[in-house]
């Protein structure tokens, strides 16, 4: 009795993953040093602690996001409320509920605004990853936890940056990276939890403009590593960005905790 | 098309509703609501008597929002100096109708002992609700509202100083980061509601 239970349960949960195609990839987390000075003092650098955490591999697709709407009538297009979702939210499928055949069901779903994102994580008991975790993980190449000091590394993400946008969008399940992940670069922007927490000093909203007490404690802060162009690109956009935002070069891959943590 | 989705949400919150998740709140209005309110966020939060309630139960009057901490030292009390100037130079009928929704970036140390304390402290009568929610709740308050934060490894936040004004339905009419003095762009919106 025991064991027939046992694997009827297992043959559900495969049919369940096997149809979500959701696949995660654990990610030791340990200290990190951000181009984001994450202490008090915004000139001076500190390592921070990533807890270990899951990432999904590889973005989440056009496919998977259409079966979320359809699941979700309240996030189709037409439906979803301004505050929570742009007017041009998928605004290139061909109706509210089908991405179309012009659209390819394997490239990563754009035109999606944070709340969206972060309602599509939810509902796979996930949520957007932080920065600092998808800052970690694109830190890695296909050898090393660290490529960052790498100039050929870098030259090689920046050539993406140099093409244009107008490229159509590439499958999903790139070259993954040391710890398993794909399409952290070349591929798309990507939504993080906390794209509202990552000021720069002499972000436009605050050029020029004298009252200082605009940003409290230590104020806006600083960037480490100037080098960093593609990392700083990220920030930028992604500082630039309100959560109800949508563009056709932005998408989103969900995170959670690994069994056991918080 | 409307109605299957209302049966559904309906059904969704009835189903939450059994398991105790949402503990009996009346949501009707939110589909009366406009497309840009930022009531339009389900949001359930916490105010300084240990209340429960949603962010689009603060609908029907003019509100003044911001978010703060509590043990800020430099910028928050002076959001609520500000706050406190702009309803003084208001004309009392207006005062009167204008509530004060402060959500705090720090859910873990600003309990709501605390909350009610620093209440007491800044002198915030009923009119204000000081308000905290759950994290992920926090971090979309703080996206409606278009307020950048991000917590410091040393426990204090950084964040950015804004004040909305959001009309009867939620809607953000005018917003100022202008600290110290009050900004005729907030008074003249709430003056517009208040003839409306």
């Amino acid at each position: 009795m025991k064991p027939l239970y046992a694997f009827v349960v297992a043959a559900a949960s495969f049919a369940c993953c096997v149809a979500n195609a959701a696949s995660y990839v654990d990610l030791p987390g340990g200290a990190f040093e951000s181009v984001l000075p994450q202490g008090p003092t915004p000139t001076v650098s500190s390592a921070v602690q990533i807890k270990p955490f899951a990432l999904r591999s590889a973005p989440v697709t056009v496919a998977e996001f259409a079966a979320f709407v359809r699941a979700h009538p309240e996030w189709q297009r037409g439906i979803a409320p301004a505050v929570l979702a742009d007017a041009r939210y998928l605004v290139q499928w061909s109706t509210p509920l089908d991405p179309g055949t012009a659209m390819r069901a394997d490239v990563p779903v754009t035109d999606v605004s944070w709340f969206a994102a972060r309602a599509f994580c939810e509902e796979e008991g996930a949520r957007l990853p932080t920065w600092l975790e998808w800052e970690y993980a694109a830190s890695a190449d296909a050898t090393r936890k660290d490529a960052r000091s790498d100039a050929a590394w870098r030259q090689q993400i920046l050539a993406w940056y140099a093409k244009p946008g107008s490229d159509p969008l590439q499958s999903v399940g790139g070259v993954a990276n040391v710890y398993g992940v794909s399409d952290l670069h070349g591929a798309v922007w990507e939504w993080v939890d906390d794209y509202n927490a990552l000021f720069i000093a002499g972000d436009s909203r605050t050029q020029g403009d004298p009252d200082i007490l605009k940003f409290c404690g230590a104020g806006a802060i600083n960037v480490i590593d100037r080098d960093s162009y593609a990392v700083l690109m990220r920030i930028a956009l992604l500082s630039s960005l309100n959560a109800a935002d949508t563009t056709s070069t932005l998408g989103f891959r969900c995170a959670r905790p690994l069994e056991g943590q918080p | 098309m409307t109605h299957s989705i209302e049966l559904r949400r309906r059904e969704l919150m009835l189903s939450l509703a059994a398991l105790a998740i949402v503990p009996g709140l009346a949501r009707a209005a939110v589909t009366a609501l406009p497309g840009e309110s930022i009531y339009r966020l389900d949001a359930k939060l916490q105010d300084q008597d240990g209340r429960s309630l949603a962010l689009s139960s603060m609908q029907g009057t003019p509100v003044l929002a911001s978010m703060f901490y509590s043990s800020c030292q430099m910028v928050c009390p002076m959001i609520f100096e500000t706050i406190h100037m702009t309803l003084r130079a208001l004309p009392p009928a207006q005062r009167s109708a204008v509530r004060v929704l402060m959500v705090s970036f720090d859910p873990v140390r600003d309990t709501v002992a605390v909350l009610k304390q620093t209440a007491q402290s800044r002198n915030c009568d009923s009119q204000w609700v000081l308000a905290r929610a759950d994290e992920g709740t926090t971090r979309k308050i703080a996206a409606v509202l278009g307020i950048q934060y991000r917590r410091l490894s040393d426990g204090e936040y950084n964040h950015s100083a804004v004040i909305n004004v959001l009309d009867p339905t939620g809607r953000i009419v005018a917003k100022t980061g202008k600290l110290g003095s009050t900004d005729h762009v907030v008074s003249a919106a709430i003056a517009k509601m208040s003839r409306s």
